[in-house]
């Protein structure tokens, strides 16, 4: 059973230059899983509402179609409900400057979540737990550390105090927004190492944002493609990245720099097959979201493209893979839908 | 008559005494020092002033002296001592400001940060709220209220002040407050579960804390000002004694012209000057308040960290 689940999640914001019957749809359609002791990548540029799901999936903002699943129970409204999911998913932020009141000490930021979730506990428990957590995020010496501002840490120590507040109160799935993007270069790999080992001693659910294709695929046991709000590709993380089949995936894939391939065509693109057609209409007409920067745009992407599984877990929204099964009407079986050469050029040493 | 207590102005003990203990709140910057030195002095004459002069009020035998050493700011008109004049003043029109910017500014914490914490349309209607109040122009309605009150006292004008200043702070404190509330760091304690209010209390409010303190100043010195300004015109009512009362009877006595410069000075100088001590810790109160700044180096440190890269920006 998942830990947390959300299916069909849409959330769509009025902005004041659109009319009301179109909306700007930050989120659309969007499902998935997190499993304990799993960690999910959410992967996509910006703006492509990655944020907008971690949000919701926190609840600190309501959908306007789908459902959360917090350990297969729907998320209850109400205070009760909302305070039950508060102490089960927690989220980290992307901004360490802007997650902590610069008005409280770390001591206080750490002993909030204590009492709101565990209000039994004595204040020298608590001292206890707050030098624990600090431990657990190597910030030494603690004591000094609860007694600082955040305006005396640094950007990691800052981001170090925003896991330990968000593992205060025990949760078993752990939302990080972008949590080293922020950071300097140096010290981005110690805060994942440290995420990583704090998901496997807790058995942490936890869903890694990112657009940074190395640590997702790094880190992460599965990765999720997101592109204007829609969910186009999902699977394991190495298959993901090595063999992508949404062209999205492929071009974001290719993007990314690799040292390996020093003074080659890095900068001259995506080494895809370029069959562009001019096709009309967009996300707004109901169909492919990628559709105006596909190179592999076809008539028919000016329809929705239905979820095809390809089998051994993963999944793509493209016209491309359904072509292969639609004709002959018949569901795709895993082993014929993965074959181990990938189907386009993939750009490789 | 008889003063022991300090002038406005004399130097108080916390600039010299135990520095040690008073300095985590003892802020550096001598503007804050001079400022807050200022103002004690001129608050323990209000406090303490009164019970030790005698003469603010009744006939005295010698009107219109001049400065003696029996009358150390001469006397008015009908003999009475402007010193003891100055300092009952003094109490007063403290007091006018001390309740009309309380007031002032309870009501635009009030009526900003709810609004702006909220949103939706109860911002909307206090937005209207404070917009209406501020298009009122405020000093014919106070006159008018004044008037209708016929002086009414020192609470009363408070009160009128009060009610017609608060809507400029309202609306910084609104938009404070929606950059306050869209920081991380409210939806990480909206994350872990914190009640509506605590998070209004405990998140928000101490963020604006630098915001509210200068606007509180800020509406003492306008309420000090507002009500010397209708006491001068004769609308404060002449039942008690404030500096503007003061220049009041001073205006009708025509003791400008006949030179009695001791009678209107005086209470014109300590308007000054209590005005210039409130800006002058308005200046600096963000170091006093934001721990960001409060644990912050010495200005000396500051000066020695500065001093290296001199040479070379002269080369």
């Amino acid at each position: 059973m998942s830990r947390l689940a959300a299916h069909g999640l849409v959330r769509e914001f009025r902005l004041p230059g659109r009319s009301r019957r179109h909306p700007l749809r930050a989120v659309s359609d969007v499902s998935l899983e997190l499993h304990a002791g799993e960690t999910v990548a959410l992967v996509g540029e910006s703006g492509s509402g990655k944020s907008t799901v971690a949000r919701i999936l926190a609840r600190l903002d309501t959908p306007d179609a789908g459902t959360i699943l917090l350990d297969g129970q729907p998320a209850t409204p109400g205070r009760r409900g909302l305070r039950h999911h508060h102490r089960q998913v927690q989220i980290v932020f992307q901004d360490p400057f802007a997650s902590l009141n610069p008005f409280h000490t770390v001591d206080h930021h750490l002993r909030r979540p204590l009492r709101l979730h565990h209000p039994a506990l004595g204040r020298a428990e608590e001292d206890e737990r707050i030098h624990h957590l600090l431990d657990r995020v190597n910030l030494v010496p603690a004591g000094r550390v609860a007694a600082a501002h955040p305006h005396e840490l640094s950007g990691g120590q800052r981001q170090r105090v925003a896991i330990a507040r968000a593992l205060a109160c025990r949760p078993g799935v752990l939302l990080a927004d972008e949590p080293v993007s922020m950071l300097d270069v140096s010290i981005r790999l110690e805060i994942l190492r440290l995420l990583d080992r704090l998901r496997a001693e807790d058995d942490l659910a936890v869903l890694y944002i990112t657009h940074d294709l190395a640590t997702a695929r790094h880190f992460a046991h599965r990765i999720l493609v997101m592109y204007r709000g829609e969910l186009v590709e999902s699977g394991p993380s190495d298959a993901v990245i090595l063999d992508p089949r949404h062209p999205y995936t492929r071009l974001l894939a290719a993007a990314a720099p690799d040292p390996r391939r020093r003074g080659t065509s890095a900068l001259a693109g995506p080494d895809l097959p370029v069959t562009r057609v001019e096709v009309p209409g967009g996300t707004d007409a109901g169909g492919c979201p990628f559709l105006d920067r596909c190179p592999q745009a076809m008539p028919r992407c000016r329809l929705r493209p239905p979820l095809v599984p390809l089998g051994g877990g993963r999944t793509a929204r493209c016209w491309l893979h359904a072509a292969d099964t639609d004709p002959a009407g018949s569901p795709p079986g895993p082993a014929t839908t993965r074959p181990p050469a990938p189907p386009t050029a993939r750009p490789d040493p | 008559m008889t003063v022991t207590s300090g002038r406005p102005g004399a130097p108080t003990p916390p600039a010299v005494a135990a520095p040690g203990a008073r300095r985590r709140w003892m802020p550096r910057d001598g503007r804050a020092r001079v400022g807050l030195a200022v103002i004690a002095g001129f608050v323990l004459v209000a406090v303490v002033g009164p019970f030790l002069v005698t003469g603010a009020s009744g006939i005295g035998p010698d009107p219109l002296a001049p400065p003696s050493a029996q009358h150390w700011l001469g006397t008015t008109q009908t003999g009475q001592d402007v010193l003891a004049q100055l300092v009952v003043a003094t109490r007063g029109s403290l007091l006018v400001g001390a309740l009309a910017g309380l007031l002032a500014t309870v009501l635009s914490i009030v009526v900003g940060v709810v609004g702006g914490y909220v949103g939706g349309r109860v911002d909307e209607a206090l937005s209207l709220l404070s917009n209406v109040t501020l298009v009122i122009p405020s000093l014919p309605l106070v006159i008018l209220v004044t008037h209708y009150l016929d002086g009414g006292g020192i609470l009363a004008i408070s009160v009128v002040i009060g009610l017609t200043s608060w809507a400029a702070s309202a609306r910084v404190l609104r938009a404070q407050t929606r950059s306050v509330r869209a920081r991380d760091h409210v939806a990480a304690s909206r994350a872990l579960g914190e009640r509506p209010w605590r998070m209004v209390l405990v998140e928000v409010v101490p963020n604006l804390l630098p915001v509210i303190a200068a606007q509180f100043v800020f509406a003492v010195i306008f309420a000090i000002l507002t009500e010397a300004g209708l006491s001068f015109l004769g609308l404060g009512g002449v039942d008690h004694l404030t500096w503007g009362t003061m220049l009041y009877f001073a205006q009708n006595a025509q003791a400008l012209a006949i030179g009695a410069w001791w009678w209107f000075i005086p209470p014109g100088l300590a308007i000054a000057l209590l005005g210039c001590a409130l800006s002058l810790l308005n200046l600096s109160l963000d170091e006093v308040i934001n721990p960001r700044l409060r644990g912050s180096r010495s200005r000396r440190d500051r000066r020695a960290a500065r001093r290296p890269a001199q040479p070379r920006e002269e080369r």
